[in-house]
């Protein structure tokens, strides 16, 4: 049984918290998340959920009580957004380090300077390397589902786990949702799941203690191999969940793939969009496939080869730049995969909508123009571009 | 032995109490106490002052030094009034 709604992405992440009911949540309010855990706070209010809810004086704080509150046994989740997430840094290791399952709802927002509270990926780009698994959503019913299929995978393999929606183009527009009722999602997340429990006091453990040169590289090498481990996992967990809640997702999302010349490679909301034009140029005959990688860490690096490697062209657009002069993280990311194949396509980085610069169908359009006469030219051009800003017309 | 990555727990969770014991800091110790007995009249005032409680002491007297946590400060060296304990350099 499922129940059709309309609901904004930050609505459909706050009711799928309500379905979870976790045992504590803590979390401080930040723009475009805050409505989550707002929304939350009155279930918890409205006695909808059994969670202790902790109002924290920051970010830093309310990642460091989850953290307690996991090693404590507890089922739990937070939201966070921008610089939130950015305060939380140095706590997202420990959550990792201490494999402790946790399940961020994270709004995708531009970081400052200059201050702007619009969606770019900067933030969660930022924590890429902070050990949690990433998963990107394109709508209300992605953010949903992946936030109930987060918790799941958290609790299988003690990784936290961050799913991501689009800063107010998905936190704040309304969509369709499919919700299941309280009981499938309760059937589907099952037992709570803990790596161990700082307080069973039969078995007193000691958690964080001051590992120097004589362990902490066995540490971290356990903790890289489950990463590693995760990504067969994380497929398992996928088909598991679609043959459960009846749905169709996977790790990567592919459209109209099979027969592609031109590839447009994006993440989250902008995949939609792309998938829009997709369509309109089908069928005018024009073979133009879309790759949506849901699952950013781990990084799929074989299975996103494989979807690619027999294009003429691959557009990757990042809405995040690393400013490091080599392009965008998504980008950097699938460039090192194609390294040792075979087959090398022409593959050219589009860096768009930073702070909220809204992408158009004629933007997607143009670029697509682009990186055909990218991928045929001989010329040597920059493999990174800028669109969606304005630039000195060409004298 | 020391565990490899696959055999130890879980990031590193110590699973009991009172560890402290087994966790062996002596290979710190750049300078080494050597015990004179014969010339020790076991006053304790290194038993006293050691910082790291490594002069070990049986029915009331120094019975010798525990080299698996003492780090070569020296202090008993140099407190001990009768140079019963003296420095050397550690060769490992």
């Amino acid at each position: 049984m499922s129940n059709i709604v309309a609901k904004t992405g930050n609505e459909a992440m706050a009711e799928a918290m309500r379905q979870i009911n976790p045992d504590v949540v803590a979390a401080y309010p930040i723009s475009p998340a805050t409505e989550i855990v707002q929304i939350f706070s009155t279930f918890v209010s409205g006695g909808k959920v059994d969670t202790i809810f902790v109002p924290t004086e920051s970010e830093h704080s309310a990642i460091s009580a989850c953290i307690g509150a996991a090693a404590a046994g507890a089922r739990v989740m937070t939201s966070t957004s921008s610089q939130g997430l950015a305060l939380m840094h140095e706590i997202l290791f420990i959550a990792s380090g201490l494999r402790l399952p946790i399940v961020m709802c994270e709004v995708n927002r531009a970081l400052s300077a200059p201050i702007n509270i619009h969606c770019d990926h900067s933030d969660t780009m930022a924590s890429r390397d902070a050990g949690w698994i990433q998963i990107f959503s394109e709508d209300s019913q992605e953010a949903y589902d992946q936030t109930i299929l987060a918790m799941k995978i958290s609790e299988d393999l003690f990784i936290p786990v961050m799913v991501t929606t689009d800063g107010f183009i998905i936190s704040h527009a309304m969509s369709r949702l499919e919700m299941y009722e309280n009981i499938d999602v309760q059937n589907y997340i099952g037992e709570h799941k803990t790596p161990y429990n700082i307080l069973d006091i039969d078995k007193p453990i000691t958690v964080g203690s001051l590992v120097l040169q004589d362990y902490y590289m066995e540490i971290k090498r356990q903790q890289a191999d489950a990463m590693m481990k995760a990504k067969e996992k994380i497929k398992e967990l996928y088909v598991d969940f679609n043959k459960k809640m009846k749905k169709n997702y996977n790790v990567i999302e592919k459209y109209f793939m099979d027969d592609a010349e031109y590839a447009i490679v994006a993440l989250g909301s902008t995949a939609g969009t792309a998938r829009y034009l997709c369509e309109k140029l089908r069928e005018k005959g024009e073979r133009v496939g879309i790759v949506k990688p849901r699952v950013f860490r781990p990084f799929f690096a074989t299975e996103i080869v494989e979807i690619l490697e027999n294009v003429k062209g691959i557009a990757v657009l990042d809405r995040s730049d690393m400013m490091s002069s080599s392009g965008g993280h998504l980008f950097n990311e699938i460039k090192s995969a194609f390294y040792r194949n075979n087959r090398q396509p022409a593959m050219r980085n589009y860096i768009y909508g930073l702070g909220g610069r809204d992408i158009t169908v004629g933007d997607i359009e143009d670029m697509l123009k682009d990186i055909k006469n990218f991928a045929i030219s001989k010329e040597k051009t920059p493999d990174i571009k800028y669109i969606t800003v304005r630039e000195q017309e060409k004298k | 032995m020391k565990k490899s990555w696959e055999d130890l727990d879980i990031a590193l969770i110590v699973k009991k109490g009172g560890t402290a014991q087994d966790f062996k800091t002596g290979d710190w110790r750049s300078s080494k106490p050597i015990w004179n007995s014969e010339k020790c009249k076991q006053c304790l005032i290194c038993w006293l002052f050691c910082p790291d409680s490594s002069i070990e002491v049986k029915d009331g007297k120094m019975t010798g030094i525990d080299y698996e946590h003492c780090k070569g400060c020296g202090i008993c060296a140099k407190e001990c009034p009768f140079k019963a304990i003296e420095m050397e350099v550690e060769r490992k």
